[in-house]
């Protein structure tokens, strides 16, 4: 078996895991990528709409255009990677063992991970479609990647459930391939994914997007015939006598991402509601040394928020080989971050206090839309400790709050709690 | 050519009843009209192997049952497919339900079921099943009870058979039998067959096949089965736990599986296509009610697949297993459940059969009764995996990553005696899309490896034979024949 040692090892060659290597490797010290994929680059590779990079580069490159320069980073510096590897275990002493097709079995010693596996799609069973089992269903992920990588159609005439960016953004693709989008049919009142897919994708290609509908039948048994969609109650349970037809040969799902941690999971680091792992403000997990960034943390809306969390971990990793590696310290006391009223998750999910970062960057997502609101913080008395107004939130966009050590009552402090509630001076003004 | 004994149908009883015949000298052929064997029945039923206290004393299936059960016991160790005897609760939820159990227990016990216990300690009961409900006020333990994959152990038994001589011929859809000369001539849409002995194991349509010969005794109607299966680790149960069973059904289960899934149902609904294997809002809203009956906390959220199977049920209720008034047709049919259980009884009374119509069973000199237990990476210490790697390259290629296959996996199941030729043949036999991503990541990749290893063209792969491809060309083709059309 091949062992060998490394500082840093960055599970994950996607947008995550390519800028927390660079950063890493700018301190000067070992890192190795690890990727199962046969090329670094990630699912931003199969992304090759426009619209990436505006934030970290200003300007608006597509998905290959903009990994493709963390990509020639990687190759400056030489950073070190692995291809059509795949990590089948950690452990907590920071041991990797992976296999591939040339090195057989590899067993490397680390002194930090960056987890950075990225997140997978929810299928049709994680939504309990019934009716037949047909050819012809495809989560649309996996149809983009047809498309785009493989060049490959997955059929002529489509229904996309979900109104996830992914699936917005096949519409239009499909619809640029000479292909019919019956219908986006979703069962929020609003789309799930950003606004501006829905003008661009949707509504610039008429493409109809219906509401409050899921779909609540397959039909065909061979190859998908068509779908039944149902009007759907507050509940979401489906209102009887609103069945409607539609005719297709393909259905692709967009309902939802969910963050993959097998791996973290069977390394023994706790998860939290979100599907990521729990993490400190340094995006350090429960097991020291282990740090997570990007869709396996969390769901990002754009690729240049991955960015940003990725270079985040990197330099926390960075500071922990520097600073604590090896070190006998005292146990860290940590004050517990909670979502409350409207927030459906919040990172970070607990504070180091003994290792307070410049700035604690707080993200998080409502559970429902809401205007005119103030994201505040309160503390185990119910005080509440920071507040900031907002215009309005969409659980389909992350809410960012950065603060500074000093902007909190850190003495006193043993919890806090995250809420999105209407401002009161709204009522007022209302009434 | 004439073959001695032709069975028609590739599911669980038809495979056995192959295999069991494959240790003969005897020309054997098997047709089946799906794309592969174990594609109706067998690939979507609850894989209990009862004990045996279930059925009816007059039912011929009775004494099937508990003699299948007790054949597993060497097919396993011969045949090497996932197979555990956890044993199996039926639960008590009233006290004047009890009477019952006991009743059932006394007479198993006669009848040879081994090991029945009533059990009324609630915390043994608890103890030995902590999912259970609190509810609970006795269980009937049967500890002989088992779990199998019922389509892993129709591969074995498909893949043992061709390896002692037996023909396999998929996508084979009977649709005329003539009998002239005391010689079938079984015509499907594109081929020929003759025999001289036909087994009808046709499942569903067995019926259908008895009327192509004259045979016109019976009827087989579906009754249909809804499940949903749940993510692995999700819930951790050790028995197998049944309700107390009505007229009609042994009722809902909640049930581990091999692969460390649990799944819900089956409910049963008659119907009266035998295509309708569909899935219903109504079926699953009453699965999940009935399963939370004996497990509350049942992780629903953690569901990954629903899918219903049809039970062949004939008017009798019983199995109808018959040496027919045409001389060498043999009906194995209405094997409903504990059909699965019974299938090695029932291959054993079939060969009676085929010795009362004067076929010379001569054991042959180089039969094997082994097919050898499929390698798994999951199965590898970290030394032999490195080494297996070492020696085969494509054992280091991981293809699905939820249940960690690699290509080597993929390899074995294409090229194995009854290999696998589509998208689901593959999954069935090595998992890769079994998981809880449900074939996101991997499906390209192994329709890929399909496409090299059986040179077919890559938008020509099907999910599970004709009719199913799963892709309908390439990009940018319908843009390029509207030009035409416009041009035109």
């Amino acid at each position: 078996m091949k062992s060998f040692s490394v500082d840093v090892i960055i599970i994950g060659a996607g947008s995550a895991g390519l800028a927390a290597a660079v950063e890493v490797k700018k301190a000067n010290l070992d890192v190795l990528i690890l990727e199962r994929d046969k090329e670094l680059g990630g699912i931003t590779l199969q992304c090759i709409h426009n619209g990436f990079g505006l934030k970290e580069f200003e300007e608006e490159l597509t998905g290959p255009e903009y990994v493709q320069r963390f990509i020639n980073q990687v190759h400056e510096l030489k950073i070190p990677f692995l291809l059509n590897t795949m990590v089948i275990e950690i452990t907590k002493s920071k041991r990797i063992y992976a296999v591939n097709k040339e090195q057989g079995l590899i067993e490397i010693n680390s002194k930090a991970i960056i987890l950075a596996m990225g997140c997978r799609e929810r299928t049709r069973g994680a939504i309990n479609i019934p009716g037949f089992r047909p050819a012809g269903i495809f989560t649309a992920g996996q149809a983009q990647r047809f498309v785009n990588i493989e060049g490959y159609m997955p059929g002529n005439t489509y229904v996309i459930l979900g109104s996830g960016d992914i699936g917005m953004i096949m519409a239009r693709r499909l619809t640029w391939e000479g292909c019919k989008v019956k219908a986006v049919v979703e069962i929020l009142p609003y789309v799930s994914g950003l606004l501006r897919n829905q003008v661009q994708c949707l509504e610039d290609y008429d493409i109809p997007l219906i509401t409050n509908y899921t779909v609540t039948k397959i039909h065909g048994r061979d190859r998908i015939v068509g779908v039944t969609i149902s009007k759907v109650d507050r509940n979401f349970d489906r209102i009887i006598g609103s069945e409607k037809f539609i005719e297709c040969d393909t259905l692709l799902l967009s309902v939802g991402l969910i963050p993959e941690n097998e791996l973290t999971y069977q390394a023994g680091a706790e998860l939290s509601n979100n599907g990521g792992p729990l993490v400190d403000n340094n995006l350090e997990t429960t097991i020291e040394g282990i740090f997570a960034c990007g869709n396996v943390l969390q769901v990002h809306d754009l690729v240049d928020m991955v960015t940003a969390e990725a270079k985040r971990a990197g330099k926390n990793a960075i500071d922990y080989i520097q600073n604590r590696h090896g070190r006998e310290l005292k146990e860290p006391e940590y004050v517990k971050c909670a979502p409350g009223e409207n927030v459906n998750y919040i990172k970070p999910d607990r504070i180091n206090m003994q290792n307070l970062s410049e700035k604690i960057i707080f993200t998080l997502r409502a559970r429902y839309p809401d205007r005119r609101i103030l994201v505040q913080l309160k503390d185990q008395n119910n005080n509440v400790i920071y507040k900031k107004k907002k215009v309005y939130v969409i659980p389909s966009e992350m809410v960012e709050i950065e603060l500074e050590p000093k902007d909190l009552p850190l003495d006193s402090l043993k919890t806090i709690e995250i809420e999105i509630i209407p401002r009161p001076e709204v009522l007022i003004e209302e009434d | 050519m004439i073959y001695d004994v032709i069975i028609i149908g590739g599911g669980v009883t038809g495979c056995t009843i192959a295999r069991t015949l494959s240790k003969y000298d005897l020309n054997i052929a098997l047709l089946e009209k799906e794309a592969d064997v174990a594609s109706g029945t067998t690939k979507a039923n609850s894989g209990v192997v009862h004990a045996g206290y279930a059925a009816e004393r007059e039912y011929i299936k009775r004494d099937l049952c508990i003699k299948g059960n007790k054949m597993y016991t060497q097919a396993v160790e011969e045949l090497n497919f996932p197979f555990q005897r956890i044993g199996s609760f039926v639960v008590a939820l009233e006290d004047d339900q009890i009477k019952d159990l006991e009743r059932q227990r006394k007479e198993g016990t006669q009848d040879g079921v081994l090991g029945l216990d009533l059990i009324l300690d609630k915390e043994k009961i608890k103890y030995m099943e902590p999912n259970i409900t609190d509810e609970v006020v006795g269980v009937l333990h049967a500890p002989s009870a088992g779990l199998v994959s019922p389509y892993e152990m129709t591969f074995a038994l498909a893949e043992n058979a061709a390896m002692n001589g037996v023909k396999f011929y998929r996508s084979q859809k009977v649709k005329r039998i003539k009998h002239q000369n005391y010689v079938f001539i079984i015509k499907t849409k594109d081929k020929e067959f003759r025999a001289n002995n036909v087994i009808n194991a046709a499942g569903l349509y067995a019926a259908k096949i008895s009327k192509m010969v004259g045979m016109d005794y019976f009827d087989i109607m579906p009754r249909k089965g809804e499940y949903i299966l749940f993510d692995r680790n999700s819930m951790h149960l050790n028995k197998i736990l049944f309700p107390i069973p009505t007229k009609i059904s042994k009722g809902i289960l909640v049930c581990p599986t091999l692969h460390g899934n649990t799944f819900v149902g089956p409910n049963a609904q008659n119907i009266t296509d035998k295509k309708d294997t569909s899935t219903t809002e109504a079926g699953l809203k009453e699965i999940i009610e009935g399963a939370r009956k004996l497990v509350p906390n049942l992780p629903v959220r953690a569901s990954i697949r629903n899918f219903a199977g049809l039970r062949a049920v004939p008017d009798s209720y019983d199995f109808i297993i018959d040496n027919t008034d045409v001389y060498g047709f043999i009906n194995v049919a209405g094997i409903l459940s504990p059909g699965l259980t019974s299938c090695f009884a029932i291959a054993e009374k079939v060969v009676g059969f085929l010795e009362l119509l004067g076929l010379e069973l001569k054991i042959k000199d180089d039969y094997n009764p082994i097919r050898p237990k499929p390698e798994r990476f999951k199965d590898f210490s970290k030394e032999e995996l490195d080494k297996k790697i070492q020696e085969d390259p494509t054992w280091g290629n991981i293809i699905c990553r939820c249940e960690t296959i690699p290509e080597k996996e993929i390899l074995n199941a294409i090229h194995s005696p009854v290999g696998a030729t589509n998208v689901d043949g593959v999954k069935f036999r090595c998992r890769p899309g079994m998981g809880r991503c449900q074939g996101g990541f991997c499906r390209p990749r192994v329709m890929e490896i399909l496409s090299r290893e059986l040179n077919i063209p890559y938008e020509k792969i099907t999910k599970k034979g004709e009719y199913t491809r799963i892709l309908s060309g390439k990009t940018k083709e319908i843009l390029l024949n509207q030009e035409e059309v416009e041009e035109e």
